[in-house]
């Protein structure tokens, strides 16, 4: 009722129509205008032109290394993200400030540094390839190369997420549950789950859409060969270098609908799930009440 | 503080609840994990750029910085940064608050729109503007014409640059007004006070740590940028080589030092960021507890 007073009562507040204005204007032409010429390529494109760009056997390579390299990076950030996030939230360790602060790296530390640091760390010579290396395993300038600097990039997207909401959990619902003869097990699919799973959703989506992007990093350490190791953003580049505008525009099109597509789908999935938890938390309030 | 009806007491009691118990077996077992995940994977790459970058000693160390192109590199990096953040500063003031200061249909389609760019790839980003400026893009033949290039010159870094940093100063801004309500900036209009001062005197001095960390969090990200940069910069050696790019370049020449030298840079503002996030954190939490406190004591006054 509250909401709705306010949605209708005139603001008092001066500066609306120049801060709205200059919003709109600024967002137009530094973003919007730009991703229309983008979109106005592709139209121009024919539906031949698009398909031979797509289904050359290097860019399918490309776009198979980078969805899986993604996908595996976003499910390992989820497991390790969680266990971050749940024990900044619920533990006091020694340390623990800097572990929380570190958590934000990935986002403030430059790709091509990173890319530069992961590839010395894991190459085979390196601090942690060369003790991988007589176990046959090769990490840098192979696609493990390119799943390690995506999972970098990725972590702070599931700390960043998940923590705030376990912030709010109240431990004594799992206390209650563990009370009640609960196994751990039992209490996280039942109790910790169900409030969890909008944020960790996000988070996982987030990180995915970011590794899927990445470009940075990944040059560096996948070492770019052709059908190996290459990565579709690096596709697009090389298009450009040959004055291909279709073949790149035909790819980042292709990309940036998936990634696009992906967090709407993440988006209503997320509103869905809410709405869920919203019926199970005023079942809870009424119970109390009572 | 031993008396339980001391306001300030009961609060870090409260904050305190749930957190200080005795750490059990499986507790111990996951911080470990999370500390030796984040230790291999956060902390050892930092510790890689430095000691690579001083692996030859210091003077091997700063002799990179007396190479010209490296010290045009870095005065590339500091114009771009320089023109984009200012720019991001100002869009990100008034977007927060149109936005959080007032009811408008179509609010959260606007504040998803200014998060665009974060979730579009970088190659992408800079792929845009060579679509438009380049020699084959739509405004290309005629900036030609005109002697003007904005692809493979500085124009198109800083264009790229101000695409890729444009959300973060706003979406800093936006979840921290929202939060601090207008009730405040209301009273001041009610008071007589004009847009200009209630913006200085009562909006700005709520908001000044989070701005801060937008700033620093966008120029980090300006400095840093690699994708966007490297679709439209052409590598033009000393003159269109932002520092990441050189970092390359360098690194590719089997210049192992050099290329650490110019990472350990970005990498110390990367830490700087880390710090200020830090501080910042830690002034918000000082200014909710006050405010919370002074709640406790107006209570206890009342009572």
């Amino acid at each position: 009722m509250f909401a709705a007073f306010r949605t209708t009562r005139q603001s008092v507040l001066p500066g609306f129509g120049l801060t709205f204005g200059y919003t709109l204007f600024y967002l137009g032409v530094i973003v919007l205008l730009p991703l229309s010429a983008l979109f106005g390529r592709a139209a121009g494109l024919s539906w031949t032109q698009f398909v031979n760009a797509i289904f050359e056997p290097r860019v399918l390579a490309a776009l198979r290394l980078s969805y899986s390299a993604a996908l595996i990076g976003a499910l390992i950030n989820l497991v390790f993200g969680f266990i971050i996030a749940w024990v900044i939230v619920r533990y006091r360790f020694p340390g623990r400030r800097i572990v929380d602060a570190l958590i934000d790296l990935p986002f403030a530390l430059p790709t091509a540094v990173a890319g530069l640091a992961l590839t010395t760390i894991y190459a085979g010579n390196g601090w942690i390839g060369g003790l991988l290396a007589p176990l046959g395993i090769k990490v840098a300038f192979a696609p493990l190369g390119v799943v390690v600097a995506v999972t970098f990039v990725g972590l702070p997207f599931v700390v960043r997420t998940l923590q705030p909401v376990l912030q709010d959990l109240d431990a004594e619902l799992e206390e209650a549950a563990a009370s009640l003869g609960a196994s751990p097990f039992q209490v996280f699919v039942r109790v910790l789950w169900p409030e969890l799973r909008a944020a960790a959703l996000t988070g996982f989506a987030l990180a995915l859409a970011r590794g899927l992007g990445e470009y940075g990093s990944i040059v560096f350490i996948s070492g770019n060969l052709p059908l190996k190791t290459e990565i579709a953003p690096l596709l697009i580049v090389s298009k450009l270098e040959q004055y291909d505008y279709g073949g790149a525009t035909a790819i980042a099109v292709t990309m940036l609908s998936a990634s696009l597509g992906l967090l709407l789908l993440i988006n209503l999935l997320q509103r869905y799930l809410s709405a869920a938890n919203n019926g199970t938390d005023e079942l809870r309030i009424g119970i109390e009440t009572r | 503080m031993t008396n339980a009806s001391n306001p300030q007491a009961t609060l870090s009691a409260a904050s305190r609840e749930g957190r200080g118990r005795a750490i059990s077996l499986p507790g111990a077992a996951l911080i470990s994990v999370a500390v030796i995940y984040v230790a291999l994977f956060l902390f050892m790459p930092l510790l890689v750029v430095f000691t690579q970058a001083l692996g030859r000693g210091w003077s091997a160390y700063f002799s990179t910085f007396k190479d010209p192109e490296v010290l045009a590199a870095v005065r590339l990096t500091l114009l771009t940064a320089l023109i984009a953040v200012p720019l991001n500063l100002v869009f990100g003031i008034c977007a927060a608050w149109a936005i959080a200061k007032f009811e408008f249909p179509g609010r959260s389609i606007l504040i998803t729109l200014i998060e665009l760019p974060v979730a579009i790839s970088p190659v992408i980003s800079g792929l845009v503007f060579v679509l438009i400026f380049g020699l084959h893009g739509w405004f290309g033949p005629w900036l030609v014409k005109h002697g003007w290039s904005v692809i493979f010159a500085v124009p198109g870094i800083v264009l790229a640059t101000i695409f890729i940093t444009f959300p973060y100063v706003a979406r800093e801004l936006i979840p921290l007004m929202q939060a601090q309500g207008r009730e405040e900036e209301e009273a001041a209009v009610l008071l007589g006070a004009n847009g200009w001062q209630v913006f200085r005197r009562v909006t700005l001095p709520n908001i000044r740590w989070g701005l801060l960390y937008g700033v620093i969090l966008c120029n980090a990200r300006a400095m840093g940028e690699f994708g966007a940069v490297s679709v439209v910069s052409g590598h033009i050696r000393g003159m269109t080589m932002t520092l990441p790019l050189e970092i390359e370049t360098l690194y590719n020449e089997y210049n192992h030092v050099a290329a650490f030298a110019a990472a350990s840079l970005l990498t110390i503002l990367a830490l700087l960021t880390l710090g200020v996030k830090a501080l910042v954190e830690r002034a918000e939490r000082r200014a909710l507890e006050s405010s919370l406190e002074g709640a406790f004591a107006a209570r206890g006054e009342a009572a």
